[in-house]
């Protein structure tokens, strides 16, 4: 039942900042962002995660056909269930220092997506899972259209077809799927870890999967929408989409295609992961020649879950539990940089990095803010990103030792563009943009602090984290391999 | 059975209303028509198959599922008619009268049992609506299309009528069950070519009804030339009653020679599903767009036809239901925008008309947006459902292609149902004023109502059938 609550909380929350009116709308939603922070972390603290699915429900919802509105938690789904709601708050508290038109509208829309996104990982019937992965889309969609940059409505629009164009092959999937379930068929989706299928036909499903979670994470070359979405979006939208809306994409690929379609995987995951390393590669040279910052992480996002779908494939112990808690570093570092980013933009209005300069001159906090974000997306060790990263190339590595060196490269270039950011941005000469910049405030260190905090925590002790999924990701795994 | 007979009656008191001084008792009284209908339609409920009129009409749970959904929507379309008194050149009482009786035409498609019943009813059915198309008679695009709607319907009545010859000539009756007695029975190594010709030409009749490609010419021109009134009852009740009638043709006459037929649908849906989306993308008018739509809507339903297993039934209805909710709200505010809005001196029907709608009346704008959302397939509204319901009888056929093509369309169906609620979210327009009355506003919000809560819960409507 408390996933219920945690799927339901973020809806009344924004229905309630909705009727709230324009003025009292943020707060509203900061609390209701925080109230399903709370739930989620005292789910958290009753969750044992040798015991499988937890929490759970079900509800009849097309009876005759064995489809019903079932969710539930196990390691993987809580790892991103507390991901997603520790991060929303921080959004909605983000925003806080712009003035959108509409408030009421923007910050409930923002609610409506955390529902929608918590679905998504909590769902334990396919159908139900479709039909939050689809919902998930309406809310950012309208963020980014209505709120976003001059562009927005040929981008976005370019955004939302592709991605219901990549959904509904994993429709067509879904419904072939429950087909094959014996009896009067049903839609659960442990139903579907048991099949049966040839090793043609699992081919056909895999690619089925494959584009859906492709296009959503995105994978090359499937990423064309990216950039510019990323870009035209508002910062709390781009934070969205990057911070948690990619990892529905991930999150997919461990829950549906590894233990689905096993033998798809051996003749085609091949394919995928080499895939992934060109988009690992490809995105940090695009990154080391981009100008615009929002652009340059945008493309740095891109091939950071290059590498993560590149652990996924690797159907190993290590790729897929350094792609979970890869999850929630880049959930917590790529927020962290659009927010900076978002601040430096507000102050000087301009993201070009040659426009930039000399900022550390005058703001320690924000200096010191920033590097750390950025050293935890470097993947220094003791910080967030090294665990992953680690876990994930040694994931790599055994599986193909080329592919793993290639992969490796993502190490040396992230530092490049990276550090690079920060060079152009922060050091050197005093630009007459940055004229009169003023250090973060109360509000904006408010943020920054608690992303901070997990910066270090996952860095130091990653095993509170890892203990969660370990259960559930062993059990996949022998699925998988079966 | 009883809706018949009372449409008939109340078609009749409706004309002498005409007689009467006082325009505004016209609408209350058909509406309270409407209503005993409706509520006469469901006492056979569950009382098993019946049969009327010496076996021609056959009375059980799918009639009346059918029927009660074209009576709802024609409740809906004559509540937001608004008694037609923005017109003065309007003959409110013969408008109603021939909508009546166009619904007995229409029920009479949807539960016969006899190939004469079938063609009375389509007769009833198109006669009414060629009547009503050219109803604006002022305005040249209505009559215009009130003609080419008569010349090509008059035509495909006649091949339907043939094909019904044909298949006497071959079977020796016209009752479906003694033709499916026939068609199942079919000894090894006859082939019955005069029943495969009457099979086909009978199809070809229905399907220029329900405007599938390639019978489909007509229907953007008579759905932008007719006023929208009777374009919203031509693109819900024609089609629904037409749909009804090919699945009960297909699903009881002709199961024998499913081997025969079924690749000849799957063609005209994929064709009609081609069409009709890669039509719409292209239109200017919102209402062209909605006639192509309408098309596209068609191949969907087709494809439930082609499958043709358990599922399809409950797929077709729902699918019906699904989609005459989500036109006839689509076409109610573009009735109200396009009243308050001219292009070229006629109403601007076109997609600029509903920019900045959000602002203007948000409410209007909300139904609008569902109803896109709705006919787009987008979860959680009735017609993902109606989607997801024709693709798994499909799967379950184990005709996967077919379903691989109809998603691929309804990707560009997106496109172009999208472009609406862009218009009226995201672009700015000039602030108008649009005048709704509460009671056509009531009928609105039910519609939405309705799609947003058999998006939620399917399950209602299947713990009916």
């Amino acid at each position: 039942m408390l996933t219920l609550l945690l799927i339901l909380l973020p809806i009344a929350a924004g229905v309630l900042t909705l009727l709230s009116g324009e003025r009292l709308s943020k707060q509203v939603a900061l609390v209701g962002g925080l109230a399903s922070l709370g739930v989620a972390i005292f789910t958290w603290l009753q969750f044992d995660p040798a015991a499988g699915t937890q929490f759970g429900f079900k509800y009849a919802w097309v009876a005759s056909g064995g489809i019903s509105f079932a969710a539930g938690l196990d390691g993987i789904s809580l790892v991103l269930v507390l991901l997603t709601t520790f991060l929303t708050p921080l959004i909605i508290l983000s925003a806080f220092k712009h003035e959108y038109k509409n408030a009421a509208s923007f910050y409930s829309l923002i609610l409506f997506m955390e529902a929608a996104l918590i679905g998504v990982f909590t769902a334990t019937d396919a159908f139900l899972f479709y039909l939050f992965f689809e919902a998930a889309l309406i809310p950012v969609y309208f963020l980014a259209a209505i709120w976003g940059g001059e562009n927005r409505l040929k981008v976005t629009f370019k955004f939302f077809i592709y991605t219901i164009f990549g959904s509904l092959f994993m429709m067509v999937a879904l419904v072939y799927l429950y087909y094959q379930t014996p009896g009067t068929h049903t839609s659960e989706i442990t139903a579907f870890y048991n099949l049966q299928l040839s090793p043609a036909v699992q081919g056909f499903i895999f690619w089925a999967f494959f584009i859906a979670f492709a296009i959503k994470m995105p994978l090359f070359p499937f990423h064309t929408w990216q950039p510019d979405t990323y870009t035209e979006s508002p910062t709390p939208a781009t934070m969205l989409l990057s911070g948690i809306m990619l990892k529905m994409g991930v999150y997919g690929l461990i829950r549906f295609l590894l233990p689905i379609v096993p033998a798809g995987m051996q003749d085609w995951g091949i394919l995928a992961m080499i895939l992934s390393v060109i988009g690992i590669i490809y995105g940090s040279i695009i990154a080391i020649q981009q100008s615009d910052m929002k652009r340059l992480i945008a493309y740095s996002s891109f091939a950071h879950v290059g590498l993560m779908a590149a652990g996924v494939f690797s159907s190993s112990v290590n790729g897929l539990q350094g792609a979970l808690i890869q999850m929630l570093a880049h959930g917590i570092n790529v927020i962290g940089l659009f927010f900076i980013i978002d601040i430096i933009y507000s102050r000087t209005k301009t993201r070009y990095l040659d426009q930039l300069g000399g900022i550390t001159q005058s703001t320690p906090h924000l200096s010191v803010y920033f590097m750390i974000l950025l050293l935890g997306s470097v993947a220094l060790p003791l910080t967030n990103g090294f665990v992953g990263e680690f876990l994930l190339l040694s994931s790599v590595f055994a599986y193909d030792s080329w592919l793993g060196a290639i992969a490796g490269l993502t190490i040396i270039l992230g530092s490049v563009y990276m550090l690079r950011l920060f060079q152009k941005s922060m050091f050197g000469p005093k630009s007459k943009w940055v004229e009169g910049f003023q250090d973060l405030t109360a509000s904006e260190r408010a943020v920054l602090l608690p992303l901070v905090i997990m910066v270090f925590w996952i860095g130091i002790y990653p095993n509170t984290f890892l203990k969660i999924t370990e259960p559930t990701v062993s059990q996949l795994l022998q699925l998988v391999n079966n | 059975m009883y809706p018949i007979i009372l449409l008939s009656f109340f078609g009749i008191v409706t004309l002498f209303l005409g007689f009467s001084k006082s325009k505004n008792i016209l609408l209350p009284a058909t509406l309270l028509f409407l209503v005993i209908t409706l509520i006469s339609n469901f006492i056979d409920w569950n009382q098993g198959p019946l049969l009327y009129f010496y076996d021609m009409f056959r009375v059980d749970n799918v009639t009346l599922a059918f029927s009660g959904i074209v009576l709802l929507s024609a409740f809906m379309i004559f509540a937001i008619s608004g008694g037609f008194q923005d017109n003065p050149d309007s003959e409110p009482a013969e408008y109603y009268g021939l909508m009546l009786f166009s619904l007995v035409g229409a029920i009479m498609m949807i539960g016969f049992e006899h190939l004469i019943m079938l063609f009375i009813g389509v007769e009833i059915l198109s006669v009414a609506m060629y009547v009503l198309t050219g109803s604006n008679k002022r305005n040249l695009r209505s009559n215009e299309a009130a003609l080419k709607y008569f010349l090509m319907g008059a035509f495909a009545t006649g091949i339907m009528l043939f094909g019904m010859t044909l298949i006497y000539g071959a079977t020796g009756s016209f009752n479906l069950m003694q033709i499916q007695g026939f068609s199942s029975n079919i000894p090894a190594g006859s082939q019955p070519y005069i029943l495969y010709a009457g099979f086909l030409l009978l199809l070809i009749g229905m399907l220029f009804k329900v405007s599938a490609a390639p019978f489909h010419f007509w229907t953007p021109d008579v759905y932008e030339g007719a006023p929208t009134i009777f374009t919203t009852f031509m693109s819900t009740i024609v089609k629904t009653a037409g749909f009804a009638a090919l699945f009960r043709l297909l699903n009881t006459s002709f199961t024998g020679i499913y081997n025969f037929w079924w690749l000849v649908i799957a063609a005209i849906a994929v064709l009609t599903l081609l069409v009709g989306n890669i039509g719409a993308t292209s239109q200017n008018s919102f209402k062209r767009m909605l006639a192509y739509s309408g098309i596209s809507h068609a191949g969907y339903l087709l494809i439930a036809l082609t499958a043709l297993t358990k599922p399809s039934q409950n797929a077709i209805i729902f699918y019906s239901l699904a989609y005459s909710l989500s036109t006839i709200s689509a076409f109610g505010v573009l009735m109200l925008v396009s009243k308050e809005k001219t292009f070229e001196g006629q109403p601007n029907e076109r997609y600029e008309a509903f920019n900045g709608l959000a602002k203007q009346n948000p409410l209007l704008a909300f139904i609008l947006a569902v109803s896109m959302l709705s006919l787009a397939g987008i979860p959680l509204t009735a017609g993902f459902w109606g989607k997801f319901f024709i693709f798994t009888s499909a799967a379950d056929r184990g005709i996967i292609w077919i379903t691989v093509i109809a998603v691929l369309m309804s990707t560009v169906g997106i496109y172009y149902y999208f472009r609406v609620i862009i218009s009226s979210y995201l672009k700015e327009g000039d602030l108008i004023k649009i005048r709704v009355a509460p009671f056509y506003q009531v009928i609105l919000v039910l519609a939405t109502f309705l799609t947003i809560l058999f998006g939620l819960a399917p399950g209602i409507f299947e713990s009916f059938m």
